[in-house]
């Protein structure tokens, strides 16, 4: 399985980029798109809003099951991916590039140390 | 109470082929081997195989084996002949479903009953309970196992490896075969998935052999094997029953539309209580919806009319491959269980989806 060294993972089985300008890019692993199965359908409703780390933002929902999505850090969700609205599917195929869920800007950018590395993120799904 | 999972003998086929195997009534199973749509809609077009090997088989022996089945199943048993199965439920004496089954007459004195995975314990203690005539019952449910072979093109995937001419085989008849040189194949025209195709039930000691003579000689017809996800949304959208899930213990077997395998031409047990319940009529019925709306409907969800009031409960919901849309199944209670009645799904606290009362089947 598949876990970039340049991202930084969390227990709920997210992933988040730091971009050079200083935004962060969150995702689900390859993992957690792996264990839900066929992705069908993505709800994020609070671009524009600030929510604290650990809070839940949206809601991805697999044929079988639907399940909460929390924020790795605080932040305001800038953006949310639209292309998945027509394609869910790219979550599965594409978890870490095409199928990002959100972007935010961090509350403190320091945050992201308190969050897994690769290796560590593997060893705790292995 | 979590009892150890039990494997079946294809175990080992199914990780190697990719699945993932999930906890499923006592047993490890494969839910997909890659994508279940993508596996849903091999079935529905072309082929697909499943292992359903953890589903139970019991055996009834004797000269009385249909006087007991007669007690124990809704469904008239009388009318089957050597080669012919129907579909029944093992209603319980409180008015719910202790199961649904298939039954099958292999001769006059012989009968297998296949029987969910999850209440193979449970099925057996009940129909010892009622043989009062001393009927042999052998549970072989640990030694079969059973492949689900289904699609349009079943026929084809198969007809190489078995000189029994499948075409000739009627929707819920069975033929005892020579498949892939394995003797005394049970090939059953019946299924899940409302696709065609047949069961095949064989010795675990075969079973690795007749998939793989499966697997080759179906792919030439885009056999795939299909994992219990896509065994779920295959029988969503034909509307077919999932115990635990749409009918149990509780429910009731006329509110659930299974009035048509409720023969009362027959003493059964519980059957007085049912046949007055069918005469007098029922609050709600087991319907089928459509969403219009975004959204998954899911078990346990409410049911609500326009204004908010609650008039009934999910029992199935899944997005349908077929129809790009959600469907579901629940108890809705009467009037608004009519056809193209308007209804709201409580899919999160504060949302509300609107879904329209459906026939099924859906597809």
């Amino acid at each position: 399985m598949n876990f970039p060294e340049n991202l930084r993972y969390t227990e709920e089985h997210e992933w988040v980029r730091l971009e050079n300008d200083g935004t962060m890019t969150i995702g689900i692993t390859d993992f957690a798109q792996s264990e839900l199965g066929d992705i069908v359908y993505v709800e994020v409703d609070t671009v524009g809003d600030t929510i604290e780390g650990g809070e839940v933002f949206g809601s991805i929902e697999a044929v079988k099951t639907v399940s909460d999505l929390y924020m790795p850090v605080s932040g305001e969700i800038l953006e949310f991916n639209e292309a998945i609205e027509d394609n869910p599917e790219i979550v599965n195929t594409n978890p870490y590039k095409g199928g990002w869920l959100i972007k935010i800007k961090p509350e403190n950018a320091d945050d992201l140390e308190n969050l897994m590395t690769a290796e560590e993120y593997r060893a705790t799904v292995e | 109470m979590q009892e150890p999972t039990q494997k079946v003998a294809l175990d080992a086929v199914h990780r190697e082929a990719g699945a993932k195997m999930i906890p499923f009534a006592g047993f490890e199973m494969p839910v997909w081997y890659d994508s279940q749509i993508a596996e849903h809609h091999a079935v529905r077009q072309a082929v697909g195989m499943f292992d359903v090997s953890h589903m139970g088989e019991f055996f009834l022996r004797g000269e009385h084996a249909l006087t007991l089945i007669q007690k124990v199943i809704s469904n008239d048993a009388t009318t089957l002949y050597d080669g012919k199965a129907l579909y029944a439920y093992l209603p319980n004496e409180k008015g719910g479903i202790v199961d649904d089954l298939l039954v099958y007459r292999l001769s006059e004195q012989e009968y297998m009953l296949v029987v969910n995975a999850s209440n193979i314990e449970k099925d057996l203690a009940w129909i010892q309970s009622h043989n009062e005539w001393n009927v042999e019952i052998e549970d072989r449910s640990a030694h079969l196992s059973l492949f689900a072979v289904q699609g349009p093109k079943a026929i084809e995937a198969l007809q190489s490896l078995t000189d029994t001419d499948l075409a000739a085989i009627k929707f819920y008849h069975f033929e005892q075969g020579t498949m892939a040189g394995i003797e005394n194949v049970i090939i059953s025209a019946t299924g899940y998935t409302g696709a065609g195709g047949f069961e095949l039930y064989l010795p675990n000691e075969q079973a690795e052999k007749l998939w793989h003579a499966i697997i080759n000689a179906g792919k030439p017809y885009g056999l795939v094997p299909v994992g219990l996800a896509a065994r779920d949304t295959l029988r969503l959208e034909k509307g077919y029953c999932l115990y635990g899930n749409d009918i149990d213990e509780n429910t009731s077997p006329i509110e659930a539309g299974l009035g048509w395998v409720t023969k009362f031409n027959k003493n059964f047990i519980n059957s007085e209580a049912l046949q007055k319940q069918k005469e007098e009529g029922v609050a709600q019925k087991l319907v089928g919806f459509v969403l219009e709306d975004k959204g998954i409907a899911r078990k346990d969800h409410a049911i609500t009319d326009a204004e908010g009031n609650i008039i009934g409960r999910v029992t199935s919901g899944v997005p349908s491959p077929t129809l790009g849309k959600s469907i579901g199944l629940g108890y809705i209670k009467k009037p608004f269980d009519k056809n193209d009645t308007e209804i709201f799904i409580a899919i999160r606290p504060k949302k509300q989806v609107k879904a329209r009362v459906t026939k099924i089947p859906f597809v």
